[in-house]
């Protein structure tokens, strides 16, 4: 055998198993001489190759505790994000390539005016409780989510809905206002459709999904094995999987390598190098729309005066924490929580830099009595993010701004810090369109407004961007929106991250996605041991 | 009554009276903490009237003294009410967890007891020269070592390097006896490094003490072997002291494992009321607070039990 | 009086921790908050230890951290037996119904362990500092409670004692001019392993979070900082480590030797 058709031979196995990107593999089998065109379709031909079935898949993740619950609406960690997407199924989801895929739903159309949506229910799903899924149970489970007592992370979205009808398989949602967005809105991870919407006991853990839950032991592990009336048979392939909750970055990276879990989410980008050298492993990089943010409320002294916030956004060394916190693996942010991975994006908004002459000006004018500014950190908050916050205090107070990072232990951080604190460090996942990500965190309504950021004008053009079908005028509005939100909320953003996790050799049909961790949440499903 | 049937009635009876005392003192403790619990479950939002509501159901508008007998009676009947965080049921939730914190503390008491008394006894016969000074060193320097720390390093050690053991010391339900054995060998390791330098150190200074005494000389004249005298002569008079540390070790070993379980993630006890701690999950608190302090004051209450019954002046009285 | 070489060599040792914690800020080359290098250097000329994850100099922040560790540590300790001793010696003077009292009631504290304690009092507390110091110190006072009235029970049915009592001296006068002098050779052998103690509790603390704030760092928040690298074979989480080890073997080798010339034998992390 030629020694290129060996290469060519070893590029085609690593794209089987999922460890060479499209790009990737025509890049380097046409330097062998092969045309674009044969190497496409070898690609095509390699990347679905068989899937392997059977055996025990088990993922060892950071972001779970012991007071976790199996209600999706409440899921707001990735332990529980997995865990649930595990046994769950949803309506729609979202494709790597940034496009929406039929889930339990099959068909989806709409009015003229994107104000009616109708979708199509498969037949002959099945819940693991042997409940066939009705187009009633999809609208009971949107009910529950709008109803206030439920405390739905997804109420920002289904609020919208003004009407639910469901006929048939046919589910007719009527907006209160256009939007041309709805089925990407309804991939939101905690969209699980639950047999009569969850009313009964939403924490049953009972839904379509490709496994079913066997154990659920809160911050310690899931166990579920494969579902065996699952409709997708490009899903679940492994016949058990389990997820073990492992919080400590250490015990995490050593259990991947030393075989005892076969996937890990948050690689700290600090060891990626380290990690790489490692046999028998791959750290797997997915662009995302994931950034990590220090959010102010603006409803709470000092954070209430502008000109303080405008001090800390300009009291940050964005680049440095790109390069010290990510290791390069990311991308500087501006303080609005979109970025190119959007569509719509505005390139031209200014790139704020750090200036401490600007801040020490604001922060003069802010009049602030020079008392300490407490900014609460945990490790857990995002990786690195202890250190990023020494680095921004050190930075700030090289403005002359006194801030001072307070360290949160990991457990509760997100109970009594996140979301309760009036300065704290966070992240967030991102969403597949601008307007999700805005109607999630910075609507005046928004249940996870997390900088408590209420602004009318900013509502006025969120919602008049979702009726808008001119794309021209609608990139105008985000791009008005972006600069509102820049300039005047409590959102300190200063770098968007990638998607850093580290994936066994013995893992095959790995995708880099970047709509969320571990593939979208889906890697223990959607994986097989090859 | 006989005398030592007296003692330990005595004992046992102030153990008790102890421990009813700490149920008060940590009930009571843990409500006067700041913070309203109804709240807290509630959230920010919550008006005035839900968490009014919500007190009341939970009886938290009873006044203090009614609400620790009915925590108090629902305990001796096996019922720690329900986690505020997730409305799991406490006793079922600790039953497990228990049961693992004393499966691993079980582990590494059976190697680290027997060991250290051993090396006690060894470093006793050659008290000052070589093998005393290696065991001696040895473990001061196991003790000065933050727990974190051994941690680490045997992951390092017994992954990585010899990759013969699993850094995660998760346990189930269903898993086998030797499974469960394998999967906390590293935390053993761990805690039998941390318990092994106190106790050894004990035994070899009792003995010593207990060497000085007159038959000990007497049994050196009759011309015994250095090791029977240890053995048959030294050792049984020098046991109440080293029953004692044995004992507050053993506590140590099961209320005090935090940081292990934290980084081997194994779920166990401690890992579960600090979770709850930072959750201000006050009925869980209590509960395990509770079971802390009753081992702590059972094992001291045995070590005293066995300390009277091995006094040979109090067994045989005059 | 013949010193033996491993409690001289940790006079020595010790000696140098309290100089560098003391004059910490002449000795560091750098600052303890500055990051100055790249992440996870190796040692250089400029970073004689190398620099930590976010590039700061490890070699400063150990010098500064030796002298966080050492003061909340000596601080706690000096805390515990204040009180401790004290009360311990009150209970032994006066006996009687004081005595039960107090002994009663460190039993009540020794009973719940020590590090829940912490924990629930730190998650609701301010933490910083004073209360890091106050918490442990309080906590600590109980083991020394009951040494220092075990310790003045012997020496309170002592001839001399007995006699200061019959001249009509005050409990205070017995306590600090005829106990406290007889009593001190035990209790500073067991200073030094409560000493130890504390920089053990305060690691762990910071280790779960809740003990010194960052940009500060004592020894034990610095390995917890650097303990990523530890499986790659990074040496940065390795010396705080290292420098937690020796310090507790000096501190170790000085109280055993002060121990042997005594008989009380006391000490441990136990409970």
């Amino acid at each position: 055998m030629s020694d290129a058709s060996q290469r060519l031979d070893h590029m085609i196995e690593d794209v089987r198993r999922g460890r060479m990107t499209r790009r990737e593999f025509v890049g380097r089998t046409t330097a062998l001489g092969v045309s674009a065109a044969l190497a496409g379709a070898l690609y095509t031909k390699a990347a679905h190759a068989e899937p392997k079935k059977g055996g025990v898949i088990r993922a060892g993740l950071a972001g779970g505790e012991s007071t976790n619950t199996l209600d999706p609406a409440l899921a707001a960690s990735v332990v529980p994000q997995v865990g649930n997407a595990q046994w769950g199924e949803q309506l729609v989801d979202m494709m790597p390539d940034g496009s929406v895929e039929m889930r339990i739903a099959e068909e989806v159309s709409s009015s003229p005016d994107s104000k009616v949506w109708t979708f199509k229910i498969r037949q002959g799903v099945e819940f693991s409780n042997g409940q066939t899924v009705t187009a009633e149970d999809v609208m009971a489970t949107y009910k529950r989510h709008t109803d206030e007592n439920a405390q739905s992370g997804a109420l920002g979205i289904v609020k919208g809905i003004a009407e639910m009808k469901a006929e048939g398989d046919k589910l007719e949602l009527t907006l209160e206002a256009p939007s041309a967005d709805l089925p990407y809105l309804l991939t939101d991870y905690h969209l699980i459709i639950q047999p009569g919407g969850g009313y009964d006991n939403p924490t049953a853990g009972i839904g379509a999904g490709p496994y079913i839950l066997e154990t659920f032991e809160p911050g310690v592990r899931y166990a579920y094995k494969k579902n065996p009336n699952y409709f997708d048979p490009n899903t679940g392939h492994a016949d058990e999987v389990e997820i073990l909750s492992i919080n400590d970055n250490t015990a995490r990276t050593a259990a991947l390598q030393a075989g005892q879990v076969h996937m890990i989410n948050r690689v700290d980008p600090k060891i990626v190098e380290l990690l790489k050298g490692a046999p028998g492993v791959q750290v797997r990089r997915a662009v995302g729309r994931g950034h990590y943010v220090f959010i102010m409320h603006v409803d709470k002294a000092p954070f209430d005066n502008n000109d303080l916030r405008m001090a800390l956004k300009y009291g940050i060394k964005r680049q440095e924490m790109v390069d010290k916190i990510l290791g390069g693996l990311g991308s500087v942010g501006n303080d609005f929580p979109i970025n190119a991975a959007y569509p719509l994006f505005d390139d031209s908004i200014e790139q704020r830099e750090y200036d401490a002459a600007k801040a020490k000006e604001y922060y003069d004018k802010s009049g602030h009595d020079g008392s300490p500014i407490i900014m609460r950190t945990a490790p857990g908050a995002f990786p690195g993010a202890v250190d990023a916050a020494n680095l921004f205090a050190a930075s700030a107070q090289a403005a002359g701004i006194p801030l001072q990072v307070q360290l949160e232990p990991d457990d509760g951080y997100w109970t009594n810090v996140w979301n309760v604190e009036p300065f704290c460090a966070s992240y967030w996942g991102g969403r597949p369109v601008q307007d999700q990500m805005y109607s999630t965190a910075y609507l005046s309504t928004a249940e996870w407004n997390d900088t408590k950021f209420k602004n009318a004008k900013f509502d006025e053009l969120l919602m008049a961007a979702r009726a808008e079908l001119d794309q021209d005028k609608r990139k105008g509005m985000y791009s008005e929106m972006a600069h509102i939100v820049r300039d005047e909320g409590g959102l300190i953003l200063p770098m968007f991250n990638e998607f850093v996790a580290g994936v066994s050799d013995a893992l095959g049909g790995w995708v880099d996605d970047p709509n969320a961790e571990m593939m979208n949440y889906r890697a223990p499903s959607k994986c097989w041991l090859a | 009554m006989h005398p030592i049937l007296k003692l330990l009635v005595q004992r046992i009876a102030l153990g008790l009276l102890l421990l009813f005392a700490v149920s008060a003192v940590i009930f009571l403790g843990v409500e006067a903490l700041p913070g309203n619990t109804a709240q807290a479950i509630l959230g920010q939002s919550a008006t005035p009237q839900a968490v009014a509501n919500l007190e009341a159901k939970l009886g938290l508008d009873q006044p203090p003294l009614t609400r620790y007998f009915s925590w108090l009676g629902g305990i001796l009947t096996g019922d720690l009410g329900k986690a505020l965080t997730n409305g799991a049921d406490i006793a079922q939730s600790i039953g497990q967890r228990l049961g693992n914190t004393l499966f691993l503390a079980g582990c590494a008491a059976a190697i680290a007891v027997p060991l250290a008394i051993i090396l006690g006894l060894v470093a006793a016969r050659y008290a000052g020269k070589w093998p005393d000074k290696v065991i001696s060193g040895i473990t001061l320097s196991t003790i000065s070592l933050p727990e974190f720390v051994a941690a680490y390093f045997v992951i390092y050690l017994l992954t990585q390097l010899f990759p013969i053991f699993q850094p995660v010391a998760m346990v189930f339900p269903g898993m086998g006896f030797w499974a469960k054995l394998h999967a906390v060998a590293l935390p053993v390791i761990v805690l039998v490094l941390v318990v092994l330098a106190h106790m050894m150190r004990m035994t070899r200074a009792a003995i010593l003490n207990v060497m000085q005494s007159a038959y000990v000389e007497t049994a050196e004249l009759k011309g015994l072997s250095p090791m029977t005298i240890i053995w048959r002569h030294a050792f049984p008079n020098a046991i109440a002291p080293v029953v004692a540390v044995v004992m507050l070790n053993l506590a140590y070993l099961v209320v005090g494992v935090v940081v292990v379980e934290v980084v081997f993630g194994y779920n166990a006890l401690g890992q579960y009321l600090v979770d709850h701690v930072t959750k201000r999950d006050l009925p869980v608190v209590q509960a395990v607070g509770l079971i802390f302090a009753a081992v702590y004051i059972f094992l001291n209450m045995a070590a005293d039990i066995i300390g009277i019954l091995a006094n040979p002046r109090l067994r045989h009285p005059k | 009086m013949r010193i033996p070489f491993s409690a001289l060599v940790g006079m020595v040792l010790t000696g140098g921790f309290l100089f560098i914690a003391v004059f910490a800020h002449f000795i560091a080359p750098y600052p303890i908050d500055a990051p100055v290098g790249g992440v996870w250097e190796s040692p250089s000329a400029s970073f004689w230890l190398g620099t930590d994850t976010i590039g700061r100099d490890i070699l400063s922040r150990l010098i500064y951290g030796a002298q966080i560790t050492i003061f909340v540590a000596l601080a706690s300790s000096v805390l515990a037996f204040s009180l401790g001793s004290f009360l311990g010696f009150l209970a032994a003077v006066k006996g009687g119904w004081v005595d039960q009292l107090l002994s009663r009631a460190v039993d009540l504290v020794m009973a719940i362990p020590a590090l829940i304690v912490a924990l629930v009092l730190l998650s609701v507390l301010p933490l910083n500092l004073t209360v890091l110091i106050l918490v442990m110190g309080v906590l600590d006072s109980t083991r020394v409670f009951r040494l220092s009235r075990a310790v003045a029970a012997d020496i309170a049915v002592m001839d001399y004692v007995e006699a200061a009592k019959l001249r009509g001296e005050k409990g205070n006068w017995v306590i600090f001019r005829e106990i406290l002098p007889n009593a001190l050779s035990p209790l500073v052998a067991e200073f030094g392993l409560r000493f130890i103690f504390a920089v053990l509790f305060i690691s762990t603390l910071s280790f779960l979070g809740l003990g010194v704030q960052p940009p500060l760092a004592d020894w034990g928040g610095m390995v917890k900082e650097n303990k990523d690298g530890l499986i790659y074979g990074k040496s940065a989480a390795l010396l705080p480590a290292g420098a937690i080890a020796a310090l507790a073997i000096s501190v170790n080798l000085v109280a055993d030797w002060i121990l042997t010339r005594t008989s009380s034998l006391k000490g441990g992390r136990g409970g």
